[in-house]
C-alpha cells in the first residue's frame, strides 16, 4: 500500500462484449481486481480466458473494435473509461505502457529501432530529437542491450528474439510508466532467454518501482515474480489471492487442474499427469451455474443453476475464490490431491458420501464422445 | 527402458547442412547453414528417448532426417539393417510403414479441404490396405475411437476441431499402419496448458499398448523428464549430452545441460530460492558456429582449450555421455537446481567418487 491512499489501478466489475454474428461473446465478465504502487499482479489463464481483452481494455484499445464496455477502470483516481480519445493517448505508453507477446510484429521492419524509440519518447515529451536519441541509446543501456550506440541504428531483423522483446520493453519504459502491463512476454522465447527477461524484468521494476501487470499461461513463471496472483476462467476471476497461497492452499478446482496437469522439475519423475477433461467453453452459449462444472471432477447438480461469487476463503486473508464447494471440502480435496490420489477416486467417495447427485462431467480423454 | 534392450535405430555421424545461395540466375553457394552437424546416438527398442534444445538447435531437423522428410548431407540412419539415409523406391516406401512422424502444429499438418475419415484413411490407400470402402471406414473409425475422438465424426472437417482434437487426429494418421518408430516433434507445445496433458497420456498409453518405440522431441524439459526413458540434449547441430533421465535430472554434466534446468521456472516461490545461473547473450548463427566446443561462447566455465579442441561425447563415470571439458561437479548443480532434483543424486555413491574426482581435476583447471 502507498502512502497517499488507494490503488494505482483499480477495476472494478468490468464486462467487456464483442457482438458477432454468430451472437455475443463475452469475453471479461464482471471481473474486479486492484494492482498497489510498485506491485506485481500475475494474471493466469488459458487462451480465451480473457485476460488478453481485459489488459486491453485498461489501454483503451479494445473500444474501437466494437467492444461493449461496462463498469470502471480506475487510474490514479480517474475512470479510463470516461476519458476522451486523446486523453487516452497521452495515458497510453507513458503512464501505463505494455509489452506484447510477439516482439517481431510488435517492431515496424522498416524503421531503425532507434527511429521507433524516438517516436515514442518524442510522443509524450517536448524533446529535441537529439535529446530523445541519448535517451533512446541510454534506455537501450538500461535493458542490457549490449553496445547500444550502435544497435540504436540498426532495424529490428537484426535483432534476435530476445533482444526484440528488450527493445520492446526499452520502448515500454520511455516514458517512465507507473504501471507497465506485459502480455505473455516470454511465451515466444527459449527458456535460456526467457530467464533473462524475467530476471531483468524484475530488477527494472525494482530500480524504477514500478507496478507491473503479468499475463501469462504459465504457473512456473508467475512464482517468481508475482505478489498476487488472479486466475481467470471464462471471462471472470476464479480465484484471487498472494502468490504463496495459490501455491500451497489453492482452493478452486480449475486452479487445482492447473497446477496437476502440468509435469515440474521438482516432483517425483513418473509422477502421473492428471489432466482437466474437455475443453473450455465457448464465451457465446456459456454454462449455467458455474462455468467451470462441466469440467469439474467435484460438480453437484446444484452447481449448474447457481452461480459462485467471489468470496473470501474463512481464515486465509486476503484469498478469495468463487466457488461452490465447502471450504472445509475443498481443503480436504486438495490435502488428498497433493498425495497424489486422483479425481475420480475423490470424486467417487463424494457421491457415495453425499445426498446431492453428483453432475455427470464431460467424459474424461480418450473415452469416445468426448466431441463439442 | 532396459539395459539389455537393442538398438532399433543407429543413427552415426549425421549431418544436414542447407546451403546457403546468393545470385539470381546462376546461383553459387556461399556458405552452409549447419543444421545438424555429426550427431550419432542409438534409439533402444521399446524407449522413449527425448531430444531437448532451444530454438535452432536441429533438433526438428534431426526429426525430419529420422523419417527421411529431408536428404542428409551425409551420415547414416540405420533401421533395422536398412540406411534410411540412401533408402529408396519400395525400401523407402516400407520405411515410411514402420516409421512416423507426429508435427508440431496440428493447424497447419491437416488439409483443410480433406475430411478427417480421409486424412486417417490415407495412409491406408497409400499402402493398399483395407481395400473395401466399408472395411476401410471401420478401421478408420477403430481408430479414431482409440485416440479419443468421437467415431461419428468421421466426415468433419479440420477446423470443426480444437488444438487438442487435431492433435489427436495427427496421431491416429501416424499410428494408422501400426509403426515400430513413432516420432513426435514438440506434439504439445501450441496446446493449452489443460490440453497438454491429455496428450501426453495418450502418447503414453499408446505405447504401452502398442510397444512403440518413441523420439520425443520438445523444448520444455519438465515435460521431457515426464515422458522419456534417455535425453539427448542437442545445442547448434550437436549433441552435447546423452543420458538416462533420472541422471540427466538429477546430476546434468554438460554447462549447457545445467544452464538449461536452472532456468526453468518451478510453480513453487518457496523452493524458486537458487541460485539461478543465466546465460548471457543468444545461442550463435548456426551459419557460422563458434569453433571446437560451440558452447565455449557463452560456457561460464570455459577455458582457452574449449575454443580449440572439440570434446568427444563420453561416459564421465556415470551412465551419460557428455561432450564437455571441464563437467560440471556435483557442489556446482546442487546450487543451481531445485533441491528436489539433486537429493538422488548426492545419495548415489556412484555420482560422489565421480563427482569428487572430476571436481578435484576441474578445481585445479579452474583457478
Amino acid at each position: 500500500m502507498s502512502a497517499n491512499g488507494g490503488p494505482l489501478l483499480e477495476v472494478s466489475d468490468l464486462h467487456v462484449e464483442f457482438p458477432t454474428e454468430d451472437g455475443v461473446v463475452h469475453a471479461v465478465d464482471g471481473i474486479s481486481y486492484a494492482v498497489q504502487r510498485g506491485q506485481t499482479l500475475c494474471i493466469v489463464g488459458e487462451s480465451g480466458s480473457g485476460k488478453t481483452v481485459s489488459s486491453l481494455t485498461t489501454l483503451g484499445l479494445t473500444q474501437t473494435q466494437g467492444a461493449q464496455v461496462s463498469g470502471s477502470i480506475t487510474f490514479e483516481g480517474r475512470d479510463l473509461l470516461k476519458l476522451s480519445t486523446n486523453e487516452m493517448r497521452s495515458i497510453r505508453g507513458g503512464p501505463i505502457s505494455m509489452i506484447f507477446q510477439d516482439p517481431l510484429s510488435s517492431l515496424h521492419p522498416f524503421y531503425k529501432v532507434g527511429a521507433q524509440l524516438i517516436e515514442a519518447i518524442q510522443a509524450h515529451q517536448k524533446v529535441s530529437k537529439g535529446a530523445a536519441r541519448d535517451r533512446a541509446v541510454e534506455l537501450l543501456a538500461l535493458v542490457k542491450i549490449p553496445d547500444p550506440q550502435r544497435r540504436v541504428d540498426q532495424y529490428p531483423h537484426e535483432f534476435s528474439g530476445g533482444m526484440r522483446q528488450r527493445v520492446m520493453i526499452a520502448m515500454a519504459l520511455s516514458n517512465d510508466p507507473k504501471l507497465l502491463i506485459a502480455d505473455e512476454p516470454t511465451t515466444a522465447l527459449d527458456v535460456t532467454v526467457q530467464a533473462q527477461i524475467m530476471s531483468l524484468l524484475a530488477e527494472l521494476q525494482q530500480r524504477l518501482g514500478m507496478a507491473i501487470i503479468l499475463i501469462t499461461h504459465d504457473l512456473g513463471v508467475v512464482a517468481e515474480i508475482a505478489d498476487i496472483i488472479a486466475v481467470m476462467y471464462a471471462g471472470r476471476i476464479v480465484e484471487h489471492a498472494p502468490a504463496e497461497q495459490i501455491f500451497g492452499a489453492p482452493q478452486h478446482p480449475y486452479t487445482w487442474g492447473l497446477l496437476k496437469s502440468i509435469p515440474r522439475l521438482d516432483t517425483p519423475r513418473g509422477e502421473e499427469l492428471v489432466p482437466i477433461s474437455g475443453r473450455p467453453p465457448s464465451l457465446i452459449r456459456r454454462p449455467g451455474g458455474c462455468f467451470f462444472h462441466p469440467r469439474c471432477p467435484y460438480a453437484r447438480e446444484s452447481h449448474t443453476r447457481i452461480d459462485p461469487k467471489r468470496e473470501p476463503v474463512p481464515g486465509d486473508p486476503g484469498h478469495e475464490v468463487a466457488c461452490l464447494l465447502e471450504p472445509d471440502l475443498r481443503a480436504r480435496i486438495w490435502k488428498r490431491l497433493v498425495a497424489g490420489e486422483s479425481p475420480d477416486v475423490l470424486r467417487r467417495e463424494l457421491a457415495a458420501a453425499s445426498t446431492a447427485p453428483l453432475v455427470t462431467t464431460e467424459p474424461a480423454p480418450g473415452t469416445p464422445g468426448a466431441e463439442p | 527402458m532396459s539395459a539389455t534392450a537393442s538398438p532399433l535405430v543407429e543413427v552415426r555421424d549425421l549431418v544436414k547442412h542447407f546451403p546457403i545461395k546468393q545470385g539470381v540466375i546462376f546461383q553459387r553457394q556461399i556458405g552452409a547453414v549447419k543444421a545438424v552437424d555429426g550427431v550419432s546416438f542409438d534409439v533402444l527398442d521399446g524407449e522413449t528417448l527425448g531430444i531437448v534444445g532451444e530454438t535452432g538447435c536441429g533438433k526438428s531437423t534431426t526429426a525430419r532426417l529420422l523419417v527421411r522428410l529431408l536428404d542428409p548431407t551425409s551420415g547414416s540412419i540405420v533401421f533395422e539393417g536398412v540406411d534410411i539415409a540412401k533408402a529408396s523406391g519400395a525400401s523407402l516406401k516400407e520405411l515410411h510403414r514402420k516409421v512416423q512422424i507426429i508435427f508440431q502444429d496440428p493447424y497447419s499438418s491437416l488439409n483443410p479441404r480433406k475430411t478427417v475419415g480421409s486424412i486417417i484413411s490415407d495412409p491406408y490407400i497409400i499402402h493398399g490396405m483395407y481395400t473395401g470402402e466399408g472395411e476401410r471406414k471401420k478401421q478408420v473409425q477403430e481408430l479414431m475411437d482409440r485416440v479419443g475422438l468421437n467415431p461419428e465424426h468421421y466426415n468433419r472437417y479440420p477446423h470443426e476441431f480444437s488444438g487438442g482434437q487435431r492433435q489427436r487426429i495427427g496421431v491416429a494418421r501416424a499410428i494408422a499402419l501400426e509403426p515400430q518408430l513413432l516420432i513426435a516433434d514438440e506434439p504439445v507445445s501450441a496446446l493449452d496448458v489443460s490440453i497438454q496433458a491429455q496428450v501426453l497420456n495418450l502418447l503414453r498409453n499408446l505405447q504401452r499398448e502398442m510397444g512403440l518405440t518413441l523420439v520425443f522431441i520438445a523444448h520444455d524439459l519438465s515435460v521431457v523428464r515426464h515422458m522419456c526413458d534417455r535425453v539427448a540434449v542437442m545445442y547448434l547441430g550437436k549433441v552435447v549430452e546423452l543420458a538416462p533421465s533420472d541422471e540427466l535430472y538429477s546430476f546434468p554434466r554438460h554447462p549447457y545441460t545445467g544452464a538449461l534446468m536452472s532456468a526453468v521456472p518451478v510453480p513453487d516461490p518457496a523452493g524458486s530460492k537458487r541460485e539461478r545461473q543465466l546465460l548471457s547473450g543468444d545461442v550463435p548463427s548456426p551459419a557460422n558456429p563458434p569453433s571446437a566446443c560451440r558452447f565455449h561462447t557463452r560456457c561460464p566455465k570455459a577455458q582457452e582449450i574449449c575454443s580449440t579442441d572439440d570434446p568427444p561425447l563420453e561416459s564421465k563415470g556415470a551412465a551419460g555421455l557428455t561432450a564437455c571439458h571441464f563437467p560440471l561437479t556435483l557442489d556446482e548443480v546442487r546450487l543451481r537446481l531445485p533441491a528436489a532434483l539433486t537429493a538422488a543424486a548426492a545419495e548415489d555413491p556412484r555420482y560422489s567418487s565421480s563427482s569428487s574426482s572430476s571436481s578435484s581435476s576441474a578445481s585445479s583447471s579452474s583457478t
